[in-house]
């Protein structure tokens, strides 16, 4: 099994439209959309998911008869997810990263825990291939367990496993490439492109991730990007021209390669040198 | 203007990524200039710096989550740390993995020796800056670093702070994608929210969980839709779904000149263009910078 993410700095980029199309050039593959704030993957598939299960983190419950109010959870929650009432200790749910801490330091052992849920998690399978995706619930901060809990959803029988990562660079993209074997990133040749871009680029020198970048709109902006990632020896694995067609063959829904499917063996090729570079390691 | 309870915070977010959030803004921010502050919030993609080159930056260290560092004169090595993370940060060999570490204290409260503590770092830095509109707020998060919804939270405060001192009575501020920590960390507490949106169906799905998030906080919102004319079908649709609780107040179609002006550091509206679709576009970016004012009860000292 190959795991290989999409990611982007900034959003819009074309992940989407790249993490699906590959998806469709493969057989007997995954993909897994982690873009949980906003999934939109299966707005370009025809395969029918359910819900298989809740993504959900550990928060504490406190038994008022056993709680002598010391206020040492207060002191040592990280994340200011309890206060120190009067008569009671409160808990701010939705503030609560379920870590435990609060249960150990407690004293009297009156911090006992039930799960919450931040999101759900669906599956479905057509022929060979697998979708599955995260959704986080609206209202909810934190996208990074729905992340976690989507990862058990890896179906290692699989020859590929493609992520949609979210964008940007923080948490939440961390979470979903942190495990996989390569990382394409999905890039526009304009500044705020460039710009975002490097910031991931940086952040996958430091997790030590073997990664190539797709120009996508090219065209559109300058050669600022494409110069850069020469004089960083970053590899161009395709280029994909600006074409209002594309763009509006994208508005209603259309998967990329059922427009345009002389793509597909492009994808193919660029999928072959990745499992290489892959293997080779 | 002497409280901060006068100043009124206008959000820019998109829920779906590349709609043009920050071309928008950027546009608004210069319009405004004379009532507000910018501030970029969008933390992990910051990108106003390009279009305003801030210089004579004010610099603010940004303490995010601690990590945990063993000291292993003290370590025995029971191992009780590695079984009690729940993020996994802490491997067989008692390396701790620093990204995934989330700062907790747990493994430090477990550690039946003291070997371990828990490290402030610096996860990254907001500036005060200077530019041709005004001050700016913004900031940097060191690649890979969390909680960028605290240190949104503080560049939102900073820029409240300079309003105040500047007699302003608007922040902008640029939220960043999606809807979860980051985003609701932009949002909590303002007054108004500019929602820019595309007429894609991913675009509106994202919409239509963008604007829920809106009304779970109870804040009032404005929706522009960009590259209008991509599917004219759905716009219309967008139009008619939310006009009850969310009107439309623009639509912009797709053109060029809005990659043109980043490419010359400049906002839209600042471009010299006699065409005639630039300029109806930059009659529809002032537009929408007066009904702002006028949303907030701003008096329009008609600068613009």
């Amino acid at each position: 099994m190959i795991s290989i993410a999409v990611v982007s700095g900034k959003g819009g980029t074309g992940k989407t439209t790249i993490a699906t199309s590959l998806f469709l050039s493969l057989d007997n593959v995954q993909l897994i959309d982690a873009d949980v704030d906003e999934p939109n993957c299966s707005l370009f598939l025809d395969i029918r998911t359910q819900h298989v299960k809740d993504a959900q983190i550990p928060i504490p419950v406190i038994d008022s008869s056993k709680c002598i109010l010391c206020g040492e959870c207060v002191k040592n929650c990280e994340y200011n997810a309890l206060a120190n009432l009067p008569n009671q200790i409160l808990v701010f749910d939705r503030i609560c990263h379920g870590c435990g801490v609060c249960s150990v330091v407690c004293p009297t052992e009156a911090i006992t825990e039930k799960n919450r849920s931040l999101g759900k998690i669906f599956s479905g399978i057509k022929g060979n291939r697998r979708f599955d995706y995260g959704e986080l619930i609206v209202g909810e901060e934190l996208s990074t367990p729905i992340i976690s809990t989507l990862k058990e959803q890896v179906d290692k029988k699989k020859d590929y496993v493609i992520f949609d990562s979210p964008p940007g660079s923080a948490c939440p993209m961390v979470e979903t490439v942190i495990d996989v074997d390569y990382v394409i990133v999905v890039a526009e040749p304009t500044p705020f492109g460039l710009s975002d871009m490097k910031v991931v680029v940086e952040t996958l020198y430091q997790l030590n991730k073997k990664f190539g970048v797709i120009i996508n709109k090219e065209g559109i902006g300058n050669e600022e990007l494409e110069n850069y990632c020469k004089e960083n020896n970053i590899p161009i694995l395709l280029r994909i021209p600006f074409d209002l067609k594309i763009a509006k063959s994208y508005s209603v829904g259309n998967n990329f390669l059922t427009t345009f499917p002389e793509w597909k063996e492009k994808f193919q090729q660029m999928i072959e040198e990745i499992t290489e570079e892959v293997k080779n390691e | 203007m002497s409280d901060n309870t006068d100043i009124k915070q206008v959000t820019v977010i998109s829920g779906k990524g590349g709609t043009g959030k920050t071309s928008l803004i950027s546009s608004l921010a210069y319009l405004l200039q004379n009532y507000s502050i910018l501030a970029d919030a969008d933390v992990d993609a910051a990108d106003l710096y390009l279009i305003f080159s801030p210089e004579k930056s004010e610099k603010t260290d940004y303490y995010g989550t601690k990590k945990a560092v063993i000291d292993f004169d003290k370590c025995t090595k029971c191992m009780k740390c590695y079984e009690s993370c729940r993020y996994g940060a802490i491997d067989q060999e008692l390396n701790i993995e620093i990204v995934r570490c989330e700062g907790c204290g747990l493994c430090k409260h477990v550690c039946p020796v003291d070997a371990i503590t828990m490290i402030e770092r610096v996860s990254g830095n907001y500036f005060v800056s200077d530019t041709r509109i005004g001050k700016m707020i913004h900031a940097r998060l060191v690649p890979g670093e969390e909680s960028s919804g605290l240190l949104v939270a503080e560049v939102r405060k900073k820029a409240l702070q300079v309003a105040k001192e500047k007699n302003k009575s608007l922040v902008l501020i640029d939220g960043s994608p999606g809807i979860g920590c980051p985003v609701i960390s932009s949002l909590s507490g303002s007054h108004l929210a500019i929602v820019v949106s595309e007429p894609t169906i991913s675009g509106k799905h994202d919409l239509e969980r963008v604007l829920e998030l809106l009304k779970q906080f109870n804040i009032p919102g404005f929706i522009v839709v960009n590259k209008s004319d991509i599917n004219m079908e759905i716009t219309q649709e967008i139009e008619d779904k939310f006009e009850k609780d969310f009107p439309v107040i623009a639509k912009i179609p797709h053109n060029h000149i809005f990659t043109q002006a980043m490419i010359e550091k400049k906002t839209v509206v600042e471009i010299d263009s006699e065409d005639k679709s630039v300029k109806d576009i930059q009659e529809t970016i002032e537009n929408i910078a007066k009904l702002i004012l006028e949303k907030l009860k701003i008096s329009n000292k008609n600068t613009f």
